[in-house]
């Protein structure tokens, strides 16, 4: 791997940043740098190098990690994350490729490449902040948007029910699936790492806080602290879920592992799993 | 106690000070080069190397050294 900067002395995660780049854009407690912070605990437990793996952002704040990160990066197309994995896993298959998506990335423009990323069981690690909203363009109403929130184009709340990216992501054909908060980073870390060494599409949205936006505009406080006792108040642990009713239910976002499980990976326009390919000889 | 705080990276946001269970920091007057005021390890012997505000900070901006017995504060500048 190649570090260019060690620190002196500081947080051992710091020689898997560009130095050069920090302290990052991120505002004061947003969660898009705690979902840094889990991933390259993630990348160090599963001893995984850096540096031979790429990372792709479109564009938003989430999609902006991968460029403080020492990994070949893609960042700048928004919703088209997806398309380039594809290009890159067809081409090299062996590479890693990690994207990092906000929600709008992922759900909105990218969610067409979303579902179809799915039902092929791309192999490719998909991790989706979501923080409810568009937040590097000022906070507009997005497709992750709880119902009822104010957002800058909701002055009076969304009318809108917002799409459960961890259900659509089961139902399209992903065979790793998790939600996790950024108040939890042992969690976090754990659903990456399984999502880092899973073979197929492999999806992590991790619930985020966005105080400068969303934390403001929804709650009426832009204090981190506040946006993430919301989020925690708002989720639910699978197996609690299980013995809740529908009514307790309503607005809460479950937390756990929904499916993992194993089907051959795309290799191009004919699916193809390695060991058919072995079969076949041409592995 | 080893508390190490990086100023430069530091942004004040505070979520260090929400999790630590020994009350450890506190935001000072003191503001970085990006204009941020950050925070402060102002009770650092108090410090149970837990490892809570190193995990949860969203800046990569504090380290606690397990086998050293001396705290540290980077200069904000
Ligand atoms: C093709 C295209 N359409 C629209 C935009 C404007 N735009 C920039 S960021 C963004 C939304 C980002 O939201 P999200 O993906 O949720 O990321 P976040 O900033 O919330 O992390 C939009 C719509 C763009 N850059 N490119
Ligand atoms: S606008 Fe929101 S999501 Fe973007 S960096 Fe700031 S807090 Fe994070």
């Amino acid at each position: 791997m190649s570090v260019s900067t060690m620190p002196e002395k500081g947080n051992p995660l710091l020689k898997y940043m560009r130095q050069d780049k920090l302290p990052h854009f991120f505002c004061p407690g947003c969660g898009c740098g705690q979902v840094v912070s889990a991933f390259l605990r993630a990348v160090e437990a599963l001893k995984l190098d850096l540096g031979t793996m790429v990372g792709i952002g479109g564009v938003g704040c989430t999609a902006r990690i991968p460029v403080y990160l020492h990994m070949d990066c893609l960042h700048g197309v928004h919703g088209r994350t997806l398309a380039w994995a594809t290009g890159i896993k067809l081409h090299k298959p062996d590479t890693k490729v990690v994207v990092f998506a906000g929600d709008g990335d992922a759900m909105s423009i990218g969610g067409n490449h979303f579902i179809h990323a799915a039902r092929r069981n791309l192999d490719v690690t998909f991790i989706v902040v979501n923080n409810f909203n568009f937040a590097m363009t000022g906070g507009q109403v997005a497709p992750m948007t709880p119902g009822g929130a104010v957002t800058m184009t909701t002055p009076y709340g969304s009318s809108e029910p917002p799409f459960d990216l961890c259900a659509m992501a089961v139902t399209s054909g992903a065979t790793y699936v998790a939600r996790t908060l950024t108040s939890n980073p042992a969690q976090m870390t754990s659903y990456i790492k399984t999502a880092l060494d899973h073979k197929g599409f492999s999806v992590v949205e991790i619930l985020s806080q966005c105080p400068t936006h969303f934390g403001r505009y929804a709650l009426g406080s832009g204090s981190p602290k506040n946006l993430v006792t919301w989020i925690k108040d708002h989720t639910v642990p699978l197996t609690a879920a299980d013995k809740m009713k529908a009514e307790e239910l309503e607005g809460k976002y479950r937390t756990g592992e929904f499916i993992k499980t194993e089907r051959p990976v795309f290799m191009g326009s004919t699916v193809c799993s390695a060991p058919c390919a072995e079969k076949e000889g041409k592995a | 106690m080893a508390v190490h705080v990086n100023k430069r990276l530091c942004k004040g946001c505070g979520l260090c000070m929400t999790v630590c269970p020994k009350n450890v920091y506190e935001l000072s007057d003191e503001v970085n080069q990006k204009g941020f005021a950050v925070i402060s390890a102002v009770r650092a012997s108090d410090c149970i190397k837990c490892k809570r505000c190193e995990i949860n900070c969203p800046d990569m901006a504090l380290w606690i050294e397990d086998d050293e017995t001396s705290s540290k504060e980077e200069s904000a500048r």
